[in-house]
C-alpha cells in the first residue's frame, strides 16, 4: 500500500480484515511503512502518516514512535500539519514524555500567530496536556490573551487560565485582575469561561472568595438578564436562555454565598425569582431549577426559600422521567444531613425507589434510606432494607449488608430483634459481608445470655436447611457447640418446639466437615463444636471420639492439628476434657483486631484449667503469655505463628493451681509481632463466670 | 471536570475515544472496555446516569450516557458537572455532528474521526465545557476547514471534486441501510435511458 494514501483507505483495509489476527498483521504493516516515512525527511503526506497513526493508537495498539513526529509536525509553517501534529501531542504526549517540553517553544510562537486559529490550536492542547514547567512559562502569555479583542481567543484563554491554577495554584493571583473584567463581556462564550476560571480560583483560595463576593450584585444581575430575556435563538435550548451558563452562575453564587450572610442575602431575590419562574418540563429546565436547589440549601438563605427549595426536590423525587428521579435523590442526599427532617417527609417515596428496575436509582434510594434510618423508624425502615437485600443487584449487596449492620448496632430496639436481624441477613447474603461478622456476631451473641436457647434453635434450623453461608455456617456450629445441652433440652419459649436427637445434631455438625462446600475455617468451627458437644451429651461420646481420630489424619493441616489435641485430651487428659470443654467462653478483645477465647472449666476440681485460643485478623507470632498471683503450670503452646484472615488459631493450654477461689483474677499480657512490629497488649479479667467454680 | 468522551458502537468498538487526564495506553483500551461492559447491560428506559466504574476514578465519577441507534455517546465527570447540563450537551455534540456532516451516521464518525476531533475540540477543552452555541462551532470549524483547504492546492482537487459531488442536489432517499452494524449511504444514481 502507498505510504501516501490517506486515512480513509487504510481505515478501509483495517475495516476489510476478517479476523483479530488478519487485523494486526494488516495494521502492523501499516506502523511499519508509517515508522519508515517518519525516518525520511519526506514532506508530503506526513499529515496523513500521522492521522493514521492517531487512528491505530484508538484502536489499542502502540503508537509512541509518532511522538517526534507531533513536534516537528507542531513546528511546521502549514496549518493542516500543526492541526495534526497538535492532536496527536494531545493523544500521545504527556508530562512524562520529554517530548512534551519540546513542543513548549512552539506553542509560544503560535499563541502570537497572526491567524485566530493557529492560536486557538495552542491554546486547546496546552490546557489539555500542559505540564506544570509548561504552563509557568507560558502563564504570562495566556494573561496577555485574556486581554485580547478577539472574544474567541478570550473564551479559550480563561478556560486555559483554569488548567494553569490547577496546575499551578500560587499562579492564580496573577489571573484574578483579569478573570474580574471578564465579568462585563457580553459573548456568553467568554462569560462562561469566565465564571469557570473565578470558581477555580475561589475553590483554590479563600483569599479570592473575599475578592469576589464583590462581585455578587454583577453576577445576579447577568442571571437576571438570562432569565428576563425574551426569547433569543442564539442560545436557547428548549425555552430557557443558556441554561449551562445559568447553572455555571448558580454554582458559583452558592461558593459565594456559603456561610456568609451579606452575599447571601443579596441573591435570596433572584434564587426566588429563578426557582418559581423556570419551567421544568424539559432537561435544561430542569437542570437549572436543581442548581438552584442546592444554592438555596448551601447558602444562608431565609427558611422560607429553604422550604420552597425542598418542595421542589419532593416534585422532583416523583416525576415519571428516570433522570429526574436519580437527579433529586442525589440532591436530597447532599442535604439529608443538614435538612434532616425535610427529608424525612419523603421517606416513603424514596424507599419505593428501592423497587425500581434501575440499578442506578436504586443505588441512589440504597444511600439515602440508610442515611434516614432512625430510632423512630427503625423496624419498618429494616423490613424494606431485607426486603431490599433479597432482590438487590449484586453489586450493591456488600454495601446494603454493611449498612444495614450498622443500622442495626446504633438503633436495635431488642437484642432479640438484633440477633434475628444479623441471622437474616446471613441467611440472605452471607457470601457478601464482612470478615468481622462472625466474631461479633458471636459476641452479640454471648451477651445475649436470656436468648441463648432461643439462638441456637434458630441456628440449628438454619444450619439443618442450607450450609451454603459459611458465616453462617460457623455462627451456627459455633453456638451448637456451646449451648447444644440447650438444644437437646428441646423446649424453648419463643419458638416452635422440636425434638432434636443428639444423632441429629452430630449428623448435622458432620455433614459440614463432609461437605464440600465448607471452607477449612468452618470445618474448624465444626470440629471444635463436636469436641465440645462431648461434655454436653451422654449417649454418644464413642461417635465424637471416633470422628476425632479420623481427622487426625485430615489432608488439612490446621484441622489435623486440632484433631490430633483433641484426641489427645480424650487419651491422655480425659479427666480434664470435662473442664475444659465446659462452658463459660470470656471473649476479649485486643487492640489489633484479634480475639481472645478463654474457654474456661474447672467443676469440683482444685486445679483450674484455662485454655487460651488465640484467633485473628492478621499474622501474629506469639512469645509467651504471662500469668500473674497463681500458680501456672503453661503447657507448649501448639504454634507460634497465627496466619492472617482468620484462617487459624493457636491453643495453649494452662493449667492454674488455685485454692482461693474467690478472689481469683486474671490478667493475661500478650507480647508478639504483627507485620514486623512489636506489639504489646495487656487483658485484666477480673470476675470469671460463676459455674465454673463449684 | 470531564474525564473522558468515548464514542463506541453496540459491540463494543472505539469511534472516538479523548481523555482530559494521563492514563496509559493499556489503562485507556481498559477503560473503554469497562465503561462499554457497564453501559451495554442497560434498558433502554432507565435513567442515563451510571456509577461504579472501577477504573476511572472511583467513587466521585459518574457515568453520563446516551444511546443513538448503533452508537454510545459517554462522558465521564466528576462531581463538579451538572448531570443534565452534561446530557444536554451530548445532544448538542450529535446535533452539531449531524450538521456539519448532513445526517450523521456511524460510517462518518469511522471515516472522519479527525474531523470529530476537531469538532469536539470547539466544544470541551481541557476537560472544561467551552462553547455549546452550535452555530457559533459550526462556523469556527467551517473556517479551519477552508484554511486547511486553502492550504492543499493542486493536491487538494480530488478531495475538492468529491465534495463537489456530494453537494450536488441529489433528490432524497433513504440513505442509511442496516445491514447488522454496518450504515451503508446509498447514493442514488441517475438512470440511463
Amino acid at each position: 500500500m502507498s505510504p501516501s494514501v490517506c486515512l480513509q483507505e487504510m481505515i478501509r483495509v483495517i475495516r476489510g480484515a476478517r479476523t483479530q489476527g488478519e487485523e494486526r498483521g494488516v495494521i502492523q504493516r501499516e506502523c511499519a511503512a508509517i515508522r519508515a516515512q517518519f525516518r525520511q525527511a519526506d514532506s508530503g503526506g506526513r499529515s496523513h502518516n500521522l492521522a493514521k497513526l492517531l487512528y491505530v493508537h484508538m484502536l489499542g495498539y502502540p503508537a509512541h514512535f509518532g511522538q517526534m513526529e507531533c513536534v516537528r509536525l507542531i513546528a511546521s509553517s502549514k496549518y493542516s500539519e500543526k492541526r495534526i501534529g497538535y492532536l496527536g501531542a494531545m493523544m500521545l504526549l504527556d508530562e512524562k514524555q520529554d517530548a512534551s517540553l519540546l513542543i513548549t517553544n512552539s506553542i509560544k510562537n503560535d499563541l502570537s500567530h497572526s491567524s485566530q486559529h493557529v492560536q486557538s490550536l495552542a491554546l486547546c492542547t496546552l490546557a489539555c496536556m500542559g505540564s506544570a514547567e509548561m504552563c509557568r512559562d507560558l502563564a504570562p502569555e495566556i494573561e496577555r490573551l485574556l486581554k485580547a479583542s478577539n472574544s474567541y481567543i478570550k473564551k479559550k484563554a480563561a478556560l486555559c487560565a483554569v488548567h494553569i491554577v490547577r496546575k499551578i495554584p500560587e499562579l492564580g493571583e496573577m489571573f484574578t485582575p483579569s478573570a474580574h473584567s471578564l465579568l462585563s463581556e457580553k459573548n456568553h462564550g467568554v462569560l462562561h469561561g469566565a465564571v469557570i476560571l473565578i470558581t477555580e480560583l475561589c475553590e483554590r483560595n479563600p483569599d479570592n472568595l473575599k475578592q469576589f463576593r464583590k462581585s455578587v450584585p454583577e453576577l445576579v444581575q447577568i442571571m437576571k438578564n438570562l432569565v428576563t430575556s425574551g426569547y433569543s435563538p442564539e442560545h436557547n435550548v428548549a425555552g430557557i436562555s443558556d441554561p449551562f451558563l445559568q447553572v455555571r452562575i448558580l454554582r458559583l453564587l452558592r461558593i459565594l454565598g456559603r456561610n456568609n450572610d451579606a452575599a447571601s442575602d443579596a441573591m435570596n431575590d433572584l434564587l426566588a425569582q429563578v426557582a418559581t419562574n423556570t419551567d421544568s418540563s424539559k432537561t435544561a429546565g430542569s437542570a437549572v431549577l436543581y442548581e438552584t436547589v442546592l444554592t438555596i440549601m448551601d447558602i444562608r438563605s431565609e427558611s422560607g426559600l429553604r422550604v420552597l427549595a425542598v418542595n421542589i426536590l419532593g416534585r422532583f423525587l416523583l416525576n415519571n422521567d428516570r433522570n429526574i428521579r436519580y437527579i433529586s435523590m442525589t440532591s436530597l442526599q447532599k442535604i439529608v444531613q443538614t435538612d434532616h427532617t425535610a427529608v424525612q417527609r419523603h421517606r416513603g417515596t424514596i424507599v419505593d425507589c428501592l423497587k425500581d428496575q434501575d440499578a442506578s436509582v436504586k443505588r441512589r434510594a440504597l444511600e439515602l434510606s440508610l442515611a434516614l434510618v432512625s430510632a423512630a423508624n427503625i423496624r419498618s425502615m429494616m423490613k424494606e432494607l431485607l426486603l431490599f437485600l433479597s432482590t438487590c443487584p449484586p453489586e450493591l449487596r456488600s454495601h446494603a449488608a454493611s449498612g444495614i449492620f450498622n443500622a442495626a448496632e446504633r438503633y436495635a430496639p431488642s437484642q432479640r430483634w438484633h440477633i434475628d436481624t444479623i441471622l437474616h441477613v446471613l441467611v440472605t447474603a452471607g457470601g457478601d459481608v464482612r470478615d468481622e461478622t462472625v466474631p461479633n456476631l458471636i459476641q452479640l451473641i454471648t451477651a445475649a445470655s436470656e436468648l441463648h436457647c432461643y439462638t441456637v434453635h434458630k441456628l440449628y434450623r438454619a444450619l439443618i436447611s442450607d450450609i451454603v453461608q459459611q458465616s453462617l455456617v460457623q455462627v451456627a456450629c459455633w453456638c451448637i457447640g456451646e449451648y447444644g445441652d440447650l438444644l437437646l433440652k428441646g423446649e424453648c419459649e419463643e419458638i416452635t418446639p422440636m425434638q432434636v436427637t443428639e444423632d441429629d445434631v452430630l449428623d448435622a455438625l458432620e455433614t459440614v466437615l463432609q461437605s464440600h462446600m465448607s471452607t477449612p475455617t468452618s470445618r474448624g468451627f465444626a470440629l471444635t463444636a463436636i469436641m465440645k458437644l462431648s461434655t454436653r451429651i451422654t449417649n454418644n461420646v464413642d461417635r465424637i471420639r471416633s470422628v476425632v481420630s479420623i481427622y487426625g489424619s485430615c489432608i488439612d493441616v490446621e484441622l489435623q492439628q486440632r484433631a490430633v489435641e483433641y484426641n489427645a485430651l480424650f487419651k491422655k487428659y480425659d479427666h480434664m476434657r470435662y473442664f475444659t470443654m465446659s462452658y463459660c467462653t470470656v471473649i476479649l478483645e485486643f487492640g489489633c483486631r484479634s480475639r481472645l477465647s478463654l474457654v474456661l472449666g474447672g467443676r469440683g476440681l482444685k486445679a483450674e484449667h484455662v485454655s487460651i485460643i488465640f484467633d485473628c485478623k492478621d499474622n501474629v507470632y506469639l512469645y509467651w503469655f504471662l500469668l500473674q498471683s497463681v500458680q501456672l503450670q503453661m503447657k507448649a503452646p501448639s504454634g507460634d505463628l497465627i496466619p492472617a484472615q482468620g484462617c487459624g488459631t493457636v491453643t495453649q493450654t494452662v493449667l492454674l493451681s488455685y485454692t482461693n477461689k474467690a478472689n481469683l483474677k486474671m490478667r493475661v499480657r500478650l507480647s508478639y509481632s504483627s507485620q514486623g512490629t512489636a506489639c504489646q497488649d495487656m487483658v485484666q479479667i477480673d470476675s470469671f463466670p460463676s459455674p465454673a467454680w463449684s | 471536570m470531564i474525564k473522558a468522551i468515548l464514542i463506541f458502537n453496540n459491540h463494543g468498538k472505539p469511534r472516538l475515544s479523548k481523555f482530559y487526564e494521563h492514563y496509559t495506553e493499556d489503562t485507556e483500551q481498559q477503560i473503554i472496555r469497562e465503561t462499554f461492559h457497564l453501559v451495554s447491560k442497560r434498558d433502554e428506559n432507565v435513567c442515563n446516569f451510571l456509577e461504579g466504574g472501577m477504573l476511572i476514578g472511583g467513587s466521585d465519577n459518574k457515568l453520563i450516557y446516551r444511546h443513538y441507534a448503533t452508537l454510545y455517546f459517554v462522558f465521564c465527570v466528576d462531581s463538579s458537572e451538572s448531570e443534565l447540563g452534561i446530557l444536554d450537551l451530548i445532544q448538542v455534540f450529535v446535533e452539531t455532528l449531524d450538521k456539519c456532516f448532513e445526517n450523521v451516521c456511524e460510517l462518518d464518525l469511522i471515516f472522519h474521526v479527525d474531523k470529530v476531533h476537531n469538532i469536539l475540540a470547539e466544544m470541551v477543552m481541557g476537560g472544561m465545557v467551552l462553547e455549546t452555541n452550535m452555530n457559533e462551532i459550526i462556523t469556527q470549524v467551517d473556517a479551519q476547514n477552508k484554511m486547511e483547504k486553502s492550504e492543499a492546492g493542486i493536491a487538494g482537487a480530488p478531495a475538492r471534486a468529491v465534495s463537489a459531488v456530494k453537494n450536488m442536489n441529489l433528490p432524497e432517499m433513504p440513505k442509511n441501510i442496516n445491514i447488522g452494524d454496518i450504515s451503508i449511504k446509498v447514493p442514488n444514481l441517475p438512470s440511463f435511458k
